[in-house]
């Protein structure tokens, strides 16, 4: 509701006719800034990296990632993003304007692996290699090669660590997803860790198909804190007696352990997460998080760039992984409680492998 | 002027038929109205002759807007009845008053601030053009509203704005007060009911407004005009009706009575008389 | 509040001087910004173009690059014209970015689910859109919700819908019909590719304007916006204004659904997600007034393309992403900043 009319300060009266050609005159200055770069960077390599947001740590770290070897590469890499885990549309605005600013490669962490596919078409359709950081697009062929996680291998090793470690005792599962879209990243960790465990995951396209008695329920947390605990909240309403806990990433799981705090249950619950961020290897030795699967963002970037120099000296186009669709960046299980049969690394090694 | 819907027509209105002339335009009896527990309007009667200025006088919570505000149809009352030249009416809305020829300038004026001038002479009855342009595609046709505003801005003296097509909100408050009172002058074929017309506005300014409300009397049409200025009452007014407590106490000839008089009575120093209800 | 406008206004001006004296430089900006309000955003526009072709050169200004720019603006378009008609009636409307993919998930599960001619389902989903915005009006004017909690309820309820209906599945291109991707399909002209969507927007804007401009009802949107009491008062209909403000409003945002399944080729029951503030943003740079009242379509074309020249602009010549959008927060607060200082005009 607009407030009523009022007279407002003199000095905000002065101040704004200066508003506008303030505003003009930032946008000039901004453009100018660079202006003197773009210009000598003509015969310079433009490769775009688009990434689902700008303030995600795992995207910062492979924004970094990217702009270091592109350096060393003699690439110029421009690195935008969209405003939301599903923000199809700016993504799709982003490599519309990469191409027109002659970008020869774009980097893209698909929103939506499906929605994504026309703007990608129309980029390769102009000669633009197009590769897929650390989700595929469906179908995965629609992209010059993926480079990511194998997300179900990260799920599955979570998943058999936590089958070994309730060996003994019957196990009441929660699962934090991410989002109800089904992405792929969400669907692959989920169903993964679920078989890992040797639970009968029936479609392995989709998530809480199952009728395993042991899953309580699955709750969405928009893989960040807040969702995490809420998530949680509503689990433990429904059953009290939770003792496994799987998270998509290690914010959703840090905001669960909150709400297990809270209800007074952390000694009696064990959560399994994937990531691989220093705050949460640090949970994993403050034995927050039972054991989490490391995924290597930076490995992605500087992978892709290399793909990418390859492709333009002589046109080769990146190689898959064995068995898999695309290129394997790996996952190493990190846990301080280690099973037998599921090989893993400690903490301490963590701690020097994380990523931001 | 009997079609509403087409413009304001700035010549002399017709005269009255003399069959007509000794009766009443407006007769309100019993008028009533309560909101929740609080009685606004106690029965309240009015009467308005031809040819007059009748000034509403009462002190804060007399009723006053209340009283206008059934007579203008933006309230409908609880009971009681209105009639209009003599046949019954029954006021659902601003729409209903104005299609039975009453013309209301609000305190809070029911101009738009960001329209100009002839878009706000005729706010919500706008001028269409002719054919189908006018019926079939809706069309405004603002040509003839600007020119239509202008004559009758000019016949009533208010032609010292420079463009016609200034928003209001640019204009000084006795322009836009003139602009209001242009509008029901305009548009009013029996009754013009005015609510403090002068109070927001200098001494120069309610003169040209003061004027105005002569200047339509004189066109035939009788006016109501609620006001708080004594003396511009007792300058303008034919007739005086004081209202206290949500009903009216006393209704006098302006000769009859003095200022202090009547606002011993509107305030309850004093109390009327028989000889103060002269209808 | 229209009434509390109206006290301020009038009692702002009391005793103050006949006679003005003459107008100082800023005070004649200030006069010709309150007639001409669309000469900020224009000016606005017209620089950044100047500014970016002179820094970037021809792969900003040729024609394909513009046409793109214009294919980016669309749906951002198309929706701030619903958006601006709910804001000048001093309204705000923060369900049209729902309401726009709600009706492509309903057109699309009608066509790729139930087998319903594409033509038909896309009907459907207008008329969903025109549902959508009658429970929105009726909300605000049966029931008196402020339009600001109404429509952040109806956003919630269309979003949700929309999961629901789809099962949070997107449908590809490739299984839709091809009626539904036609304003995504291009022809030649002026050397570039120009999609149908593209030109039907501006159609739209060339349209509406004209509505608000030359009729009665258009009339009455901007009076009942101006000055609520006064409109009612003045025997406008504003309940029914407000209605058909909303319902038309769902309609144009059901057809810019049509627009942005043209545009991404596919339907994506999480497309949208900054819609609306994009389309507030749009009406805001393009002088309209969140006051309601005053405005212009055309603002809102010129802010959509202001900021979609920004951003391609700022892309162009390699500037962080996070300067673009501080940019656009700056244009926003000037915008803003000048509406204020142009309504005291007089005063």
């Amino acid at each position: 509701m607009p407030p009523p009319r009022r007279r407002t300060a003199i000095t905000v009266r002065r101040a704004t006719p200066l508003a506008l050609p303030l505003a003009l005159c930032l946008a000039a200055g901004l453009a100018t800034g660079c202006g003197g770069s773009t210009a000598t960077a003509q015969d310079e390599v433009l490769v775009g990296l688009v990434t689902k947001t700008d303030d995600n740590p795992f995207y910062v770290k492979m924004k970094e990632g990217a702009q270091a070897r592109g350096k060393q590469l003699g690439f110029r890499v421009q690195a935008l993003a969209g405003k939301g885990q599903s923000d199809n549309d700016s993504q799709v605005q982003a490599v519309e304007n990469l191409v027109a600013a002659g970008a020869k490669a774009i980097l893209i962490t698909p929103a939506d692996s499906k929605a994504i596919l026309p703007a990608v078409d129309k980029a390769r359709s102009k000669g633009v290699l197009v590769l897929a950081l650390d989700s595929p697009t469906d179908p995965v062929s629609a992209t010059d090669g993926t480079f990511a996680t194998d997300n179900y291998q990260a799920g599955l090793l979570i998943g058999r660590w936590a089958k070994e470690t309730f060996k003994d005792k019957p196990a009441k599962i929660a699962m934090l997803d991410l989002s109800p879209a089904q992405v792929a990243v969400d669907v692959q960790r989920d169903q993964g860790f679920l078989e890992g465990f040797g639970v009968d995951v029936k479609d392995r396209a989709r998530i809480g198909d199952e009728s395993d008695p042991r899953i309580v329920g699955h709750e969405v947390t928009d893989a960040n804190e807040e969702g995490g605990r809420t998530a949680m909240e509503k689990l433990l309403q429904k059953d009290r007696g939770i003792n496994l806990v799987y998270t998509i990433n290690e914010p959703a799981a840090a905001g669960a352990y909150e709400a297990v705090k809270a209800a007074g249950l952390q000694d009696s619950v064990t959560i399994v997460s994937i990531d691989g961020g220093c705050p949460g290897v640090r949970n994993v030795a403050g034995k927050v998080i039972g054991a989490t699967s490391m995924q290597f963002p930076i490995k992605m970037a500087t992978d892709a760039l290399d793909a990418v120099a390859a492709y333009l000296k002589d046109g080769t186009k990146p190689r898959t992984s064995d068995g898999l669709e695309f290129t394997n960046t790996g996952v190493t299980l990190i846990t301080d409680r280690p099973v037998p049969g599921v090989p893993s690394q400690d903490s301490a090694w963590g701690l020097k492998n994380c990523w931001g | 002027m009997t079609s509403p819907g087409r413009g304001p027509v700035p010549a002399a209105k017709t005269v009255t038929a003399p069959d007509r002339g000794s009766l009443p335009v407006l007769v309100a009896r019993g008028l009533t109205k309560r909101y929740g527990h609080v009685t606004a309007l106690g029965g309240t009667d009015l009467t308005l002759r031809r040819q007059e200025v009748l000034a509403v006088i009462g002190d804060n919570g007399a009723g006053k807007s209340t009283l206008i505000k059934c007579l203008s149809g933006a309230v409908v009352p609880d009971e009681g009845t209105i009639e209009v030249d003599g046949r019954q009416v029954a006021f659902r809305g601003p729409l209903d008053a104005r299609a039975a020829g009453i013309e209301t300038v609000y305190q809070h004026l029911a101009i738009a601030p960001a329209r100009d001038i002839a878009a706000n002479l005729y706010l919500g009855r706008e001028l269409r053009r002719k054919g189908f342009a006018g019926w079939g595609l809706r069309l405004l046709d603002r040509k003839a509203m600007r020119a239509n505003t202008r004559e009758l801005l000019d016949s009533l003296g208010l032609l010292t704005i420079q463009s016609l097509d200034q928003a209001a909100e640019t204009l000084s408050g006795g322009q836009r007060q003139g602009i209001a009172v242009a509008r029901a002058a305009a548009f009013g074929s029996r009754v013009v009911i005015m609510d403090e017309p002068t109070a927001a506005l200098g001494v120069k300014e309610s003169r040209k407004v003061l004027d105005l409300i002569l200047e339509i009397k004189n066109r035939g049409i009788p006016v109501i005009l609620i006001s708080h200025d004594m003396p511009h009452v007792f300058e303008v007014a034919d007739r005086i009706h004081i209202q206290r407590l949500g009903r009216r106490i006393a209704c006098v000839p302006t000769a009859d009575i003095t200022m202090p008089e009547a606002v011993a009575l509107m305030t309850g120093a004093s109390q009327p008389g028989p000889e103060h209800i002269q209808d | 509040m229209s009434t509390n406008q109206a006290i301020d206004a009038r009692g702002r001006r009391v005793g103050e001087p006949l006679t003005t004296p003459p107008p100082a430089p800023a005070a004649r900006l200030q006069r010709l910004l309150h007639a001409h309000p669309l000469i900020g955003p224009a000016l606005v526009l017209v620089l950044a173009c100047v500014l970016f072709s002179l820094l970037i050169g021809p792969r900003f200004y040729q024609p394909a690059n513009l046409s793109l720019v214009v294919q980016q603006v669309q749906i951002i378009g198309m929706v701030g014209v619903a958006q601006t008609l709910v804001i000048l009636t001093a309204g705000i409307d923060l369900s049209v970015a729902a309401i726009m993919v709600f009706t492509t998930v309903v057109a699309a599960q009608l066509a790729v689910g139930a087998g319903v001619p594409a033509a038909l389902a896309l009907l459907a989903g207008f008329a969903a859109g025109a549902a959508c915005g009658a429970v929105n009006g009726l909300l605000v004017t049966r029931f008196r919700v402020p339009p600001f909690i109404a429509t952040l309820g109806t956003l919630n309820v269309f979003g949700a819908l929309t999961l629901l209906l789809s099962e949070s599945q997107t449908v590809r291109g490739a299984d839709l019909p091809a009626l539904f991707l036609w304003p995504g399909q291009t022809f030649s002209a002026f050397g570039a590719d120009i999609t149908y969507g593209s030109v039907l927007v501006l159609v739209a804007f060339l349209f509406v304007a004209h509505v608000l401009r030359r009729t009665a009802w258009g009339e009455h949107v901007h009076v009942t916006g101006d000055t609520l009491e006064g409109a009612r008062l003045s025997g406008i209909r504003t309940d029914r204004v407000l209605l058909s403000v909303y319902v038309i409003a769902g309609l144009i945002c059901a057809v810019a659904g049509w627009f942005l399944i043209g545009r991404v080729g596919s339907v994506s029951p999480f497309s949208g997600e900054n819609v609306n503030l994009s389309s507030i943003t749009a009406v805001v740079i393009g002088g309209t007034s969140l006051f309601g009242g005053r405005g212009h379509v055309a603002g809102t074309l010129l802010g959509a393309l202001i900021v979609g020249v920004f951003s391609n602009g700022l892309t162009l010549a390699g500037v962080d992403v996070l300067w673009q959008t501080f940019s656009i927060g700056v244009l926003v607060v000037a915008a803003v900043g000048v509406d204020q200082w142009t309504r005291r005009v007089g005063g």
